[in-house]
């Protein structure tokens, strides 16, 4: 029931983020554009189906994406402050830009250009490195170690560590080149083209799928590993199928949207607060639909509809995510009392 | 004999370690559980009870031999086989935000449910009868972040009932309750043994209900294990020299611990009520000794106008008390 009240939220947002803009086309033209590829304009049609289709479609993805790994990790880790991102996956996509922005001179710089890439795609390809490398270090560790505690301070230690050396990279580079990696770090729904849309929508629907398959394991290890075992649950296969979803979900939005902090560890929690209940069969589709629906909303905020001004969207999703955060814990440390 | 639900054959214990070697905590284990009967491991800390459990559920490989679960090898079944075979109750008790009763319950049913881990009416009616099984119904619809801890642990064991095994391993479920909760927990366990038919293994640090409610014992010790009927190994001595430790010793006559009494002086309690009990208690803790024989003092319960009354004879000497504590004053005055 609240479900579906989310899906009809989340649509309506979907067709208000097509709506708004900072051209103001008439909506019927905007329907138009989208059903049958016309409108009045060319311009306007441009802007639909290059612009804001793309935008709209990537921000529910990552939202969604950010979401259920956000929940994946929380449920795995057993603990409320764990994000999509302790892994250690957006470390390696940041390193993996870091070394491209920060490292290629001129001349390098030149040469990739030769090779047929241009700056974003670039950008892309370097964090998907990145993320993917860390992926299969990730996987390769999950599948040896016992305890989830040590993947989560292997991962927390690998974050540090990567940190340190676009730290390093950082303390070397030309500060025009650091200004560019600054703006990746800020994040964006808007980088990705209407061509790449498939290959991140591939990502993160695999992601989920695997996601779907592990809701059982993930209920049982609500209670920890050891009863969680006693369950029943095959628990090297069950952290393999969760480690994978998150690695694919979180590396394809690191690679196409930047880091985009918050939303993963805010929306598990908002959307416990919303359905009130633990069980997985519910929070995965609660934290899909929540995930794109605060997704959308803060990338409607951060283009300030009627404005020209465009904020860093993870100004406006910590700005969105800390108060939940704060709430949440100031709840719970309520309810021990 | 009847077919065991559990047995272990030429079993041993330990962990191994990277390059110090392997730590092996007992060996040779030749174990059975049999269904209908509560059995209470005894041991002291860190003698390997939690490795034995550990070992008996499969989460742990044996160093040599095996765990047979109905004539199966447990190491060998899949997981989902092993926990229709067996459950398992922990010290802790975890409590998920916004759970409840009947939820924490349900999870009990995963071992035989689909892969989205959906419930049947069968699953329902599994759960409603564990709830019941454990008088936990009226905590079906609570939230576990609002259940007391006895509350909390008598639905995990309801979870392991509702889980449907043979086979319920308890480590140390009261570790961390109260003692009525003890009591109660207990008292349930010997129940449910009897009543569903199954086998449960419980270990615990609580003599006096191990001995009051469990079929047999398994003493561990270093080494070794002794099994039996609880009695049995009371009066052949075996729980004194289990848990032989300097200054506490195990008293048969009481069934309960107790610190050695220093070699103070010998007084005579005479009489067998509750009063004169509490009275060789007071004199015990005080450092006494009771001695029939060659008491310096003599001390026996009277009555006057009033009510009770102590007598106190010291070399011939009788004085008069009406408390427990003015007999202690006095004997202390007296210089003994």
């Amino acid at each position: 029931m609240m479900l579906l009240l989310m899906a009809s939220v989340l649509g309506m947002l979907l067709l208000l983020s097509m709506a708004l803009g900072s051209v103001s086309i008439p909506l019927d033209q905007i329907i138009s554009a989208l059903l049958v590829g016309e409108s009045d304009t060319a311009a306007w049609k441009n802007i639909v189906l290059k612009f804001r289709l793309p935008k709209t479609l990537t921000a529910m993805l990552a939202g969604m994406a950010l979401g259920v790994s956000g929940l994946l990790m929380q449920t795995y880790f057993r603990n409320p402050l764990a994000e999509p991102f302790v892994l250690g996956v957006s470390s390696g996509a940041s390193l993996g830009v870091a070394l491209v922005v920060l490292s290629t001179g001129a001349s390098g710089a030149a040469m990739i250009a030769g090779l047929g890439f241009t700056g974003d795609l670039l950008l892309t390809t370097a964090a998907g490195l990145g993320a993917g490398l860390t992926m299969a270090l990730v996987l390769l560790v999950a599948t040896r170690i016992r305890s989830s505690l040590t993947l989560l301070i292997l991962g927390l230690m690998f974050g540090y560590l990567v940190a340190s050396m676009v730290s390093l990279l950082l303390y070397f580079a030309l500060p025009e080149r650091i200004q560019a990696y600054i703006n990746w770090t800020f994040g964006s729904f808007s980088g990705v083209t209407i061509e790449q849309l498939p290959l991140l929508a591939a990502f993160v629907i695999a992601g989920l799928l695997i996601a779907a398959t592990a809701v059982k394991a993930l209920n049982a290890l609500l209670l920890g590993e050891d009863y969680a075992l006693s369950m029943g649950t095959n628990l090297r296969r069950a952290r393999l199928q969760i480690v994978l979803s998150t690695a694919l979900l979180v590396s394809a939005v690191t690679a196409f949207c930047g880091p985009i902090a918050f939303v993963g560890i805010a929306v598990p929690h908002l959307c416990r607060g919303i359905l009130r209940t633990s069980d997985h069969r519910t929070l995965l589709p609660g934290t899909c639909l929540t995930g794109g629906i605060v997704a959308l909303c803060a990338s409607l905020i951060a283009e300030m509809p009627g404005n020209n001004l465009v904020l860093p969207l993870n100004v406006v999703t910590a700005l969105l995510g800390a108060p939940v955060v704060m709430l949440v814990i100031l709840r719970q440390f309520r309810g021990r009392q | 004999m009847s077919v065991p639900a559990l047995q272990t054959l030429d079993l041993s214990i330990g962990y191994s370690r990277r390059r110090k070697g392997d730590i092996c905590l007992a060996r040779a284990l030749n174990l059975r559980l049999e269904p209908g009967a509560l059995v209470g491991l005894l041991g002291p800390n860190g003698v390997g009870k939690s490795t034995l459990l550990r070992t008996l559920a499969a989460m742990q490989a044996p160093m040599a031999g095996q765990v047979l679960l109905d004539g199966e090898d447990a190491r060998r079944m899949r997981p989902e086989d092993l926990a229709r075979a067996l459950s398992l109750v922990l010290t802790n008790t975890p409590y998920p935000d916004l759970m409840t009763g009947f939820e924490l319950v349900a999870l009990g049913r995963l071992p035989h449910s689909d892969w989205l881990g959906r419930l049947t009416e069968s699953d329902r009616v599994a759960v409603n009868w564990a709830l019941d099984a454990v008088n936990a119904g009226e905590l079906a619809r609570q939230v576990l972040t609002e259940l007391s801890d006895g509350q909390r642990q008598r639905l995990m064991i309801a979870r392991a009932l509702a889980q449907e095994t043979a086979i319920m391993l308890l480590d140390e479920p009261t570790a961390f309750l109260d003692l009525p909760r003890r009591v109660e927990i207990m008292c349930l366990l010997k129940q449910l043994a009897h009543q569903t038919g199954r086998a449960i293994l419980v270990s615990t640090h609580d003599l006096d209900q191990a001995l009051r409610n469990c079929d047999q014992l398994w003493l561990m010790r270093e080494g070794a294990m002794l099994v039996g009927a609880p009695e049995d190994l009371v009066l052949d001595g075996s729980i004194r020299k289990t848990f032989l430790t300097d200054g506490i010793s195990f008293d048969e006559g009481s069934g309960a611990f107790a610190v050695e009494a220093y070699a103070g002086a010998a007084i005579h309690v005479k009489g067998s009520g509750i009063g004169e009990t509490w009275m060789r208690r007071a004199l015990e803790r005080n450092g006494y000794r009771h001695d029939p024989a060659a008491g310096v003092a003599d001390i026996s319960l009277g009555q006057n106008g009033q009510g009770p009354e102590w007598h106190l004879t010291i070399e011939e000497r009788l004085s008069r008390h009406h408390s427990v504590a003015a007999v202690l004053e006095a004997l202390k005055d007296a210089g003994i």
